[in-house]
């Protein structure tokens, strides 16, 4: 079985690098080939110009955070800290104020002598963390950190991991399946799917813009409009002319097959009131309201096209008198920039099996 | 930090008395404490009572207080019932440790490096001696190890041993059959220990720069001292007592007290002298325990199980 497939990624130093994908994809593989404990089948790892792919990971200038943390249950927290500057031979005045340093940059403390077992969840989380920064590693790999937090914690931790890699400055290589903290991290992220990454790039360009019809899916809702490519232009099945972001059509017009619109990006009216925007940077489908669901701050509209394919609409509710109700006769509009054209396959034809490779360059 | 904890609200419902929620574990528990109060504590005082009496087989005994009988077996006694402690004190602390030493590697052999496949028949192996009598199986001992045993008339056949070279009535057969019929005691608590252990901490302190011998000696050797405990104590314990191993794989040279305490028991009828071995024997083995438990940590017992 091959996890990982001919995957090339190159991490610059200092940076937060978040390694998105559904569960099955090959991000964690992808990791522990970096931590060293796997070993690629074919292809190498480069730390700063170094081959590392044979080195075993207690020689590696990389440390982990285990999504399950794995503390030493059989020593306190400032000996856990301490654990891998002792195997380094750090003398016991430079541990001692290391290891007081970085519990104090997690907000731990005083919490040294403490049984590590005894903390909550998200206090072992920041030990774990502690435990590999210490060190200074070239690259920290953190292997879905918050996997096991409840919500309202991973989101005060999200905020201080960002702060705390950019107070240690040190390249951060983050696993995880939860596209929002991907992109809330992530300097850059890629998205993984079977072994590959699919897209890699800037968050809002890989949301804006995704290269795949997996990516722009696997990053949040999607209306995805079947176009036919006729002399240069993009058609709809009516017969109208569409236009997307011109990055997305470049040099591929003829296999592009989808032109994908995000739900908040739609523009909804009623006919009859207010005219639309119009204009060559503006897109217009009409399109015919069969549910709606209020939520509060926004609604979330159905429609269906005069041609019969489904729109996904998410509306902000400012004005009484914008709400839809089923059955109204609908203009939707969007900005020309706000779609991208999608190939044709969304799986570009998978390569020959048995070939994992993965490189990595910090 | 401090946010993790959530009060949580108040039911509604009246909750029914602390007693009536949390009475039943102390009624299931009086089960096993009536148990220990008839057959352990009772026997106990009975035994120290006991020790107590005087008198002899033929005109019975009977309760005189005679505490002198605990420095009569000790000072200038005919029998070196002194010499009978401290030889079953070393079959035992041999016999422990060496049993630590066979059973280590076993259990971590089955708990690291076997597929999970294989870990039930494996531990069932370890346990199949089990199936027939342990008074059996020493027996069979004897006989495999006698002179005109398999075992050594091979070895004259090859040359291998002098004439005149016997197992049976040494030490060392003793150890090996205190160490053989007790293994399973050994590499059982072990075992739960290693299996227990969170393979990810091993990667963890791989991670963190320990090479093979290092995350042993760090990780895995201290998160499996439960087990090595919990084995020590039922080993040793054993051991000491055993009338067995040394009756039968044993001779004149290696009598021991627990064959002392079945002798004046069963053959010489002296209940007070037996009764009073067996107590010594208990505070001794309390003493010692005691303060193993002091050194080594007893809050590990408690982690295993």
């Amino acid at each position: 079985m091959v996890a990982v497939d001919d995957l090339t990624l190159e991490l610059a130093a200092g940076e937060f690098f978040a390694l998105l994908g559904p569960s099955g994809c090959g991000k964690t593989t992808t990791l522990r080939m970096v931590g060293g404990f796997e070993q690629p089948s074919s292809g190498k790892i480069f730390l700063g110009g170094e081959d590392i792919t044979f080195t075993p990971p207690y020689r590696r200038d990389v440390n982990t955070v285990f999504q399950s943390y794995a503390l030493f249950p059989h020593l306190s927290v400032f000996d856990n800290v301490a654990f891998g500057l002792r195997r380094k031979g750090k003398d016991k005045d430079e541990i001692r104020r290391l290891v007081e340093e970085h519990l104090e940059i997690l907000g731990l403390g005083g919490f040294g002598p403490r049984a590590a077992t005894q903390l909550s969840g998200g206090q072992q989380q920041r030990v774990a963390l502690a435990r590999a920064l210490v060190n200074q590693p070239r690259v920290l790999l953190l292997d879905e950190p918050m996997g096991a937090l409840d919500a309202k914690i991973r989101k005060t931790m999200q905020v201080e991991l960002k702060r705390i890699q950019r107070e240690v400055g040190i390249t951060f290589l983050y696993v995880t399946h939860d596209q929002d903290e991907a992109m809330a991290l992530g300097d850059r992220i890629a998205v993984m799917h079977g072994g590959k990454y699919e897209d890699l790039g800037a968050p809002q360009r890989v949301y804006d813009e995704p290269a795949t019809q997996f990516v722009a899916e696997f990053l949040g809702a999607c209306n995805l409009l079947a176009v036919t490519s006729d002399r240069g232009e993009l058609r709809l099945p009516d017969g109208a002319s569409i236009g997307a972001r011109p990055a997305s059509m470049a040099d591929k017009l003829d296999q592009i097959a989808q032109v994908g619109v995000r739900p908040e990006k739609m523009l909804v009216r009623r006919d009859g009131a207010a005219p639309a925007p119009s204009g060559p940077a503006t897109n217009t489908v009409s399109a015919t309201v069969t549910t709606t669901i209020y939520l509060g701050a926004t609604s979330e509209y159905e429609l269906v096209t005069s041609w019969g394919a489904p729109l996904h609409i998410l509306a902000q509710n400012i004005s009484e008198a914008d709400r839809l109700v089923p059955g109204n006769k609908v203009t939707v509009t969007w900005e020309r920039d706000h779609g991208f054209a999608l190939p044709a396959s969304p799986h570009a034809a998978p390569a020959p099996m048995g070939t994992a490779n993965d490189e990595s360059d910090a | 930090m401090s946010t993790d904890l959530i009060e949580p609200a108040r039911p509604a419902y009246r909750q029914p008395s602390w007693l009536r929620r949390h009475s039943p574990p102390y009624w299931l528990s009086l089960v096993g404490g009536g148990w220990m109060l008839l057959f352990f504590l009772i026997p106990l005082a009975s035994g120290l009572i006991v020790s107590l009496e005087t008198g002899n087989p033929v005109s019975g005994y009977t309760l005189t207080w005679n505490w002198h009988i605990y420095s009569q077996l000790f000072v200038h006694s005919d029998i070196p019932y002194m010499t009978f402690f401290i030889r079953s004190l070393y079959y035992g602390i041999a016999t422990t440790i060496l049993s630590i030493l066979i059973a280590y590697p076993m259990a971590y052999f089955i708990a690291f490096r076997v597929s999970v496949r294989w870990k039930s028949p494996l531990i069932l192996l370890v346990l199949l001696s089990f199936f027939v009598s342990f008074v059996i199986r020493t027996d069979m001992w004897s006989f495999v190890l006698a002179q005109q045993g398999f075992v050594i008339t091979t070895l004259h056949k090859l040359h291998l041993v002098s004439s005149n070279f016997h197992i049976l009535g040494t030490s060392n057969a003793v150890i090996g059959g205190d160490i053989y019929n007790n293994l399973p005691f050994m590499v059982l608590p072990i075992y739960v220990a290693l299996e227990r252990i969170d393979r990810r901490i091993l990667e963890a302190a791989r991670d963190l720069y320990s090479n093979g011998r290092q995350v042993f000696v760090r990780v895995v050797l201290p998160l499996s001292r439960a087990g090595i405990f919990a084995g020590v104590l039922l080993v040793f314990i054993t051991t000491v007592g055993d009338p067995v191993n040394s009756s039968l794989l044993g001779g004149v040279g290696t009598y021991t007290i627990g064959q002392a305490i079945q002798d004046s028991y069963l053959t010489n009828q002296q209940f007070n002298v037996a009764a009073a071995l067996s107590t010594v024997l208990m505070v001794i083995l309390g003493i010692i325990m005691f303060a193993y438990a002091t050194i080594f940590g007893t809050e590990n017992l408690e982690n295993l199980v």
